[in-house]
């Protein structure tokens, strides 16, 4: 009997007669009624409507702060059976850093041997690495752009720094010695510690400090949203070409013909200079539409 | 090295590259470029396919001046270029299929980046098919996440925002755990690249070195493959993904996101780690449990729903526990069955959605069942499609799915200890399955009351719909090539 209702159930449901969703009925049993003697089921959606869901929330907190608990022993004790930071005999000592510091100036012409490596060695990453900015920017784009072009909306301006006169006067200070800093930090990325990334990083932030000082109709005179769309274009073209003739010419086993100079000038290394532009334009052009589309939505 | 090696370096160049200049594009450009794009990938993957079936070897392709342990590389054999293939494939026709829903869902403003997020989604995809450096992977794992939050995202409404909200929480999880497991897995062989990581991880093994952080980096691995894949306890983030985002973005996600990592896992274990060595740390009973339960709570959840696209996304959760059971069985026929599984559902999934769609568009835009009673008599084409979709799902003989079950079962009877709980799971599962699918079938064929309104596909509708269920066809009838095609393709990885 009990599995004939069972098995007639599951026939009605596959027909289609019976759904999920609750029922009129069901729906008008949950309002608490003020009937002395309840049903089980209505004692418990009384429950669970008055104390079950803060019940859940404390179970749910306690689980996620014990899981995540043991998450962190677990690594920690992971951590103390590794090999010991900066031995010799370490299993990272092995051939590969071995060429990388021994023969990376000579086969790149980067003085600076991360350039050489982010850029030359394992060049595909890095060129993943700006795509990834690329589509970040685009997905904030896509999310935070306004629909129309037009004045700025009360609420966004409200918490738009006032034009204050003494960040005015620091920005009139600081932002050429920042953009300088990072014009140099760019260039001298196979020279010295720094490159495309950091240096597009400082390049934006300058920006970001001008265009909270002076207002952002000022930059916009330059930095308008097409020309930050121009700008990225081509940079990111110019690194997928340029990239990809180096890597069809190096699995062809052509030789590329590009010139890697005298490693500790500026004019050296080959691709990298160039990539280190591209990709400080990149950085830039990212960091300051961040900037513009999270504060009012437009660049 | 014959010039057609050269083409999985172009396809994830062109597909990058596509992204880029799409940036430039307004809507119905973006859309030209990208079809042109997708199709080009799909030329080269078919040839490299012909090529790479023929093929003793598999190839490693230098990815610039410097050879393996110092440069990037890319290495693929008959099964990633068989992938590669079904993902353009598939990409293709679920993109012509949800053209219009497209152009309706997205906002004009957004649409060209709404294709560039699909480009660098593929070209993300086919570096993880194709790398052989775990790094590259990582680097294209962020890309894919990115993309995939995005292409959820870009139908705005309340609930594709907070479902994306729980996607990129879900998935940047996932991406973090595998970063912490590339740092320990780089800690201790000094490696990035697969193949010298795994000669370095059998000399480890052998002298009986670093066994608490091995076995912590592989589960690491394999619990963000399976956050990112949405395996059983991780899977909350997926109804409400697949469910609200416009059908092709559905399409591809189920389809081919999911499977992506799916790949990558299935490389790290028999490139990385190496088959036998993975069996011995045990790992894999563990992720035999979940799936287990991935089949059987995902169809319970689907039986419930009432939400067509919620229906198919949960039935993905079960369809995902089916691969990963494959994968868990740990002998190669497991595998052979996991890939298998990982084509069949790359092209019903999509095809069951985009039939969902065809059919909600027909019923004025709603999506439960109580709407779509009588659809197929408004939209036959979409209804024949979710026919057969679902028949495949449910793994009748002479439709594709059932290969795929056949196959897990033959791979469980030669594990011995696995074998029962597989076939049991696998009956009940199919029941389950037969069960909600039936339904949905005998809702939509149900003759509604009164007139009958036909609906008008539009062209590309029906060319993408007609390439989705030839394929499936064929691919029930002839699935045997197949099948040798990635046992080679497995022995070759």
């Amino acid at each position: 009997m009990m599995i004939n209702s069972w098995f007639s159930q599951i026939i009605k449901f596959v027909n289609g007669e019976v759904s999920f969703e609750p029922k009129e009925k069901e729906k008008e049993i949950r309002k608490p009624s003020n009937h002395k003697e309840k049903s089980l089921k209505e004692r418990y959606f009384q429950w669970r409507d008055e104390r079950g869901y803060k019940v859940f929330r404390g179970f749910y907190g306690a689980i996620s702060v014990a899981v995540a608990l043991s998450i962190i022993t677990v690594l920690l004790i992971t951590v103390s059976y590794l090999p010991r930071y900066g031995e010799f005999s370490n299993p990272v000592n092995n051939e590969v850093t071995k060429r990388y510091i021994e023969k990376g100036m000579e086969e790149t012409g980067a003085v600076n041997i991360i350039a050489g490596i982010i850029l030359d060695y394992r060049a595909f990453d890095t060129f993943g690495e700006s795509c990834v900015l690329f589509v970040a920017s685009c997905s904030v784009m896509m999310l935070m752009r306004k629909d129309k072009k037009g004045k700025p909306c009360e609420e966004l301006t409200a918490y738009d720094p006032k034009r204050d006169l003494i960040v005015k006067r620091v920005a009139k200070i600081i932002v050429p010695f920042n953009l300088m800093l990072g014009i140099y930090v760019v260039l001298n990325g196979h020279l010295s510690p720094g490159g495309g990334f950091s240096g597009g990083a400082i390049m934006g932030a300058s920006l970001i400090l001008l265009s909270s000082a002076y207002g952002y109709q000022n930059i916009r005179k330059i930095f308008s949203e097409k020309v930050i769309k121009i700008v990225t274009f081509i940079s990111l073209s110019f690194y997928a070409i340029a990239k990809g003739y180096s890597f069809f010419t190096g699995a062809n086993h052509i030789p590329s013909g590009i010139p890697t100079g005298t490693p500790g000038n500026i004019i050296s290394s080959g691709l990298i200079l160039p990539l280190n532009i591209a990709v400080g334009f990149i950085v830039t052009m990212t960091m300051y539409s961040f900037y513009a589309l999270f504060t009012r939505e437009e660049i | 090295m014959p010039f057609i090696a050269n083409f999985p370096f172009f396809c994830i160049l062109i597909t990058m590259a596509g992204g880029i200049i799409t940036s430039m594009a307004n809507g119905k450009w973006a859309f030209r470029i990208n079809t042109v794009v997708v199709s080009a990938t799909l030329v080269l993957n078919t040839s490299l396919l012909m090529f790479m079936i023929k093929t003793p070897q598999s190839i490693t392709y230098m990815m610039g001046h410097y050879p393996a342990p110092w440069g990037n590389e890319i290495r693929f054999g008959p099964l990633e270029a068989l992938m590669a293939t079904i993902f353009s494939f598939v990409t293709l026709a679920a993109l012509v299929c949800g053209k219009t829903e497209i152009f309706e869902d997205v906002k004009p403003k957004n649409l060209h980046y709404f294709y560039i997020m699909i480009n660098l989604l593929l070209s993300s995809l086919f570096a993880l098919i194709y790398t052989n450096d775990l790094f590259t992977a990582y680097v294209f794992v962020e890309i894919n996440t990115i993309s995939a939050c995005a292409i959820v995202m870009a139908k705005e409404s309340g609930k594709t925002l907070a479902a994306t909200m729980r996607y990129l929480i879900m998935s940047s999880l996932g991406s973090g755990l595998f970063m912490l497991s590339i740092v320990l897995i780089y800690g201790i062989t000094g490696h990035l690249l697969m193949v010298p990581m795994h000669d370095e991880i059998a000399h480890i093994v052998s002298a009986g070195l670093y066994k608490i952080p091995l076995t912590i980096m592989i589960g690491l691995v394999c619990v963000a493959m399976a956050i990112k894949s949405a395996l059983f306890p991780f899977h909350t983030w997926l109804s409400h993904a697949h469910g609200s985002a416009t059908t092709a973005s559905s399409a591809i996600l189920s389809g081919l996101v999911l499977k992506g990592y799916i790949i990558l896992l299935i490389k790290f274990i028999v490139r990385v780690v190496g088959l036998e060595t993975m069996v011995s740390f045990k790992v894999l009973n563990i992720l035999f449990v979940f799936a287990v339960c991935a089949m059987i709570i995902g169809s319970l959840n689907a039986i419930k729903e009432n939400h067509i696209k919620r229906m198919i996304a949960f039935s993905s959760v079960a369809q995902m526990g089916y691969i990963y059971i494959g994968i868990s069985l740990g002998n190669v026929w497991g595998l052979v069955a996991a890939c298998l599984h990982i084509i069949i559902h790359a092209l019903t999934k999509p095809m069951l959605f985009s039939a969902a769609g065809g059919l909600a568009c027909a019923s004025g835009h709603k999506k439960t069942f109580d709407d779509l009673k009588g659809a197929a008599y408004r939209n036959p084409l979409a209804a024949f499609a979710f026919l057969i979709g679902s028949l495949s799902m449910i793994g009748i003989p002479l439709f594709a799915g059932f290969a795929s079950k056949y196959y897990i079962s033959m791979a469980a009877m030669e594990t011995g200890s696995k074998m029962w709980i597989t076939l049991f799971a696998l009956a009940v599962s199919t029941v389950l399955n037969a069960i909600y699918y039936v339904k949905a079938i005998k809702v939509i064929f149900t003759k509604p009351e009164g007139a009958v309104v036909r609906y008008k596909n539009s062209k590309s509708y029906v060319f993408g719909m007609t390439l989705f269920i030839v394929t499936n066809i064929l691919l029930g009838l002839f699935y045997q090539p197949v099948v040798n095609i990635i046992a080679k393709g497995i022995e070759l990885l």
